[in-house]
C-alpha cells in the first residue's frame, strides 16, 4: 500500500507558545480509513489543520500525495488544497445558496467547466442520497442532511484525501450512522479518510485504524482498534 | 482569465455594489465631488500656464516716442534702438498705426473711437523683439536712457505676476486635492471592507476549497474599478459642459489679443482621460487595500 500522508517528526507551537503538537511520527496508506481520538485538548483539530496546510508545522515534514506541504509555497497552497476534502463540525455552508448552488460554489471558484460542474453536482448529491433535494436551501434541511451537502461539497472535486473533524459533533446518534455511511461509500471509491471524533459508539462499532492522541504527542496506534477513553 | 470567469467576477462585483446601495453611493458620490474640484482646477491650471507661455514669448518692447521729437529725430532713435544688443527687430507704428490696431484688437465698434481720430492720444512707438524673453528687461533699461523716449513698456511684469498667482493657486490647490482624493481611497475601501465582512464565510469556504488568492481578489478589484469610474462620469459632463461655456464666451474676448485658451478639444479630451484615469486609480487602490488583509486566512 503507497503511503498518502506521512509526518515525520512533526511539532507545533502556537505563537501564543502552546506546544499542540510534540513530534508526531505517523503514515496512512492510500485508501486507509482512521480515526483520530484523544481528549479535548489532545490536539486533534491541529493535527487535520495541519494536513490541509490551514497552519504549517513549527518542526517537521508533512508529506500527502508524495509532496511536502511544510515547504510548500504560499502561492501552491490553493492548489494542493485541492487535493484534499474537508469536513468540519459546524457544515459551513452558504445559507443564501441552494443546496446545488453550494455544492456547484466549490467547483466553480476552481474555475471548472459548467458541463463538468453540472455532472459532478448530480453526482455526488446522488452519493450522499440527496438528489431530490437540489433546490432546498441549508434552513431548509435537518442537521445531517446540511452535513451530506458539507461532505457532497468536499468531494465534488474527486480529492484522493478526505479529513474530517468531528463530523458528527452536532449531530444525534440516528443522523451520525448516515454519515457514517455516506463517509464508507466514500472510503470504498479509494478515498483516503482521516477522522477526528468523540463518537466513541462509532469507533467501537465500524471497525477502523485507531490513532490515539494526549497531549500532542501519538499514545495509541491500533488496526481495527477501540474509542478506549470514558464517555 | 477565462471570459466565463470574468463574467462571474464582474456579476459578483455588481451584486455585491447594489447590496451596499447607499455606502456605494456615498462613495461614488465622494468620488465625483473630488474629481470635480480637481477637473475644475486642473481647468484653470492649464489655461494660466497656456496664458503665460503666450505672455513670454510674445514679450515685445514698446519704446514710445516724445510728442516734441521732429521727423529725423524719430529715425534716429530708430537707429540706435537698432544699435541695442539682443534687439531681434524694430518695427515702427505710427500713432495712426497705433489706435488702427488698439480698435481692431477692442472690437469693431468703430463710433466710440471716431472723435480719437482727429485728436489721436497715442504716440508714435517703436516696437522691438528681442532674441529671447529672459533679454527684455535689459533692452527696456538700455532704450530707456535713449534721448526722445517718452516711455518704455514690456510684459516682464505682468508675466511674474502670472507666475506668482499660479504658484500660489498651484500650491492650495494641491493640498486640497490631495486631501480629496483620499478622503475618496478612504472611502471606497471602507465600502469594499463592508462588502468582504458581509462575504467573509463566503471567502472562507473559496480558501478551504482552494480558490486561488487573485480568484477571490477579483470581484473586489472590480468593485473598486467601477466606483471609480462611475465617480467620474459626472466631473466628465462638467468639464464638458463648463469649457464650453468658458471657452466660448471668455476665450472670445481674447480674440485678436495674442494669448488664447487651450481648444476645446484638446482641453475636454486630455481632462477627461485624466479625470477617468485619476478615478479608476483611487477605486483600484482603496479595493486592493482593503483586501489585503482580509486574505490571510
Ligand atoms: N489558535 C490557537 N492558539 C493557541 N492555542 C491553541 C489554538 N488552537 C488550539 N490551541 C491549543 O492547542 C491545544 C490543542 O488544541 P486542539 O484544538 O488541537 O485540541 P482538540 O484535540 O481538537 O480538542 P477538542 O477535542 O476539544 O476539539 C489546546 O491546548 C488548545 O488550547
Ligand atoms: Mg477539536
Amino acid at each position: 500500500m503507497e503511503d498518502m500522508i506521512v509526518m515525520d517528526n512533526v511539532w507545533k507551537a502556537y505563537p501564543n507558545g502552546v506546544m499542540a503538537l510534540n513530534g508526531i511520527d505517523l503514515s496512512v496508506g492510500e485508501g486507509e480509513f482512521i480515526y483520530i481520538v484523544g481528549p479535548s485538548g489532545a490536539g486533534k483539530s491541529t493535527f487535520i489543520k495541519m494536513i490541509f496546510r490551514e497552519l504549517k508545522p513549527t518542526r517537521g515534514k508533512i508529506i500527502v500525495d508524495h509532496k511536502n506541504i511544510a515547504t510548500l509555497r504560499d502561492r501552491q497552497v490553493p492548489y494542493f488544497r485541492r487535493k484534499i476534502g474537508v469536513v468540519f463540525q459546524d457544515f459551513r455552508l452558504l445559507p443564501k445558496l441552494t443546496v446545488y448552488e453550494n455544492v456547484a460554489f466549490a467547483l466553480e471558484v476552481i474555475e471548472e467547466s459548467p458541463r463538468v460542474i453540472k455532472r459532478r453536482v448530480m453526482e455526488v448529491l446522488d452519493l450522499v442520497g440527496l438528489k431530490h433535494k437540489v433546490n432546498s436551501f441549508p434552513g431548509q434541511l435537518s442537521g445531517g442532511e446540511q452535513q451530506r451537502v458539507s461532505i457532497a461539497r468536499s468531494i465534488c472535486n474527486r480529492p484522493p484525501v478526505l479529513i474530517a473533524d468531528e463530523p458528527t459533533g452536532n449531530l444525534d446518534p440516528d443522523t451520525s450512522w448516515q454519515i457514517m455511511d455516506v463517509f464508507k461509500r466514500i472510503n470504498e471509491q479509494g478515498t483516503t479518510v482521516v477522522m477526528a471524533t468523540h463518537n466513541r459508539e462509532i469507533v467501537n462499532t465500524i471497525k477502523h485504524r485507531v490513532v490515539a492522541l494526549e497531549d500532542g504527542m501519538i499514545v495509541r496506534d491500533e488496526e481495527e482498534g477501540a474509542y478506549g477513553y470514558e464517555a | 482569465m477565462k471570459p466565463r470567469t470574468l463574467r462571474r467576477h464582474i456579476n459578483e462585483s455588481v451584486k455585491s455594489l447594489g447590496r451596499n446601495g447607499w455606502m456605494t453611493f456615498a462613495s461614488v458620490g465622494a468620488v465625483a465631488v473630488s474629481l470635480i474640484l480637481v477637473g475644475m482646477f486642473l481647468m484653470v491650471m492649464f489655461n494660466l500656464n497656456k496664458i503665460a507661455g503666450d505672455i513670454e514669448s510674445d514679450v515685445e518692447v514698446r519704446v514710445y516716442v516724445s510728442q516734441s521729437a521732429t521727423q529725423a529725430q524719430t529715425r534716429q532713435l530708430g537707429s540706435d534702438l537698432k544699435q541695442i544688443r539682443n534687439v531681434q527687430s524694430v518695427t515702427y507704428e505710427s500713432k495712426k498705426q497705433g489706435l488702427n490696431n488698439l480698435m481692431k484688437s477692442l472690437g469693431n465698434d468703430k463710433s466710440t473711437f471716431s472723435d480719437l481720430k482727429n485728436e489721436n492720444p497715442l504716440p508714435n512707438a517703436y516696437i522691438l523683439k528681442t532674441d529671447n524673453p529672459q533679454q527684455t528687461t535689459y533692452v527696456a533699461n538700455k532704450a530707456q536712457s535713449l534721448a526722445y523716449v517718452s516711455d518704455v513698456r514690456y510684459g516682464k511684469g505682468t508675466v511674474e505676476k502670472l507666475f506668482h498667482v499660479i504658484n500660489i493657486a498651484r500650491n492650495v490647490g494641491i493640498v486640497l486635492i490631495v486631501g480629496l482624493l483620499f478622503t475618496s481611497i478612504f472611502l471606497i475601501a471602507n465600502t469594499i471592507k463592508l462588502t468582504i465582512v458581509a462575504r467573509r464565510r463566503e471567502i472562507e469556504i473559496m480558501k478551504l476549497v482552494g480558490a486561488t488568492n487573485s480568484f477571490v481578489r477579483w470581484p473586489y478589484f472590480i468593485e473598486g474599478l467601477i466606483m471609480g469610474v462611475l465617480g467620474s462620469v459626472i466631473p466628465v459632463l462638467m468639464v464638458f459642459i463648463v469649457y464650453h461655456f468658458v471657452y466660448y464666451n471668455l476665450g472670445a474676448s481674447f480674440s485678436g489679443m495674442f494669448i488664447s485658451l487651450i481648444p476645446y478639444q484638446t482641453m475636454t479630451t486630455n481632462l477627461s482621460l485624466l479625470l477617468v484615469g485619476i478615478g479608476a486609480a483611487i477605486g483600484v487602490w482603496g479595493s486592493l487595500n482593503s483586501v489585503r488583509k482580509f486574505l490571510k486566512i
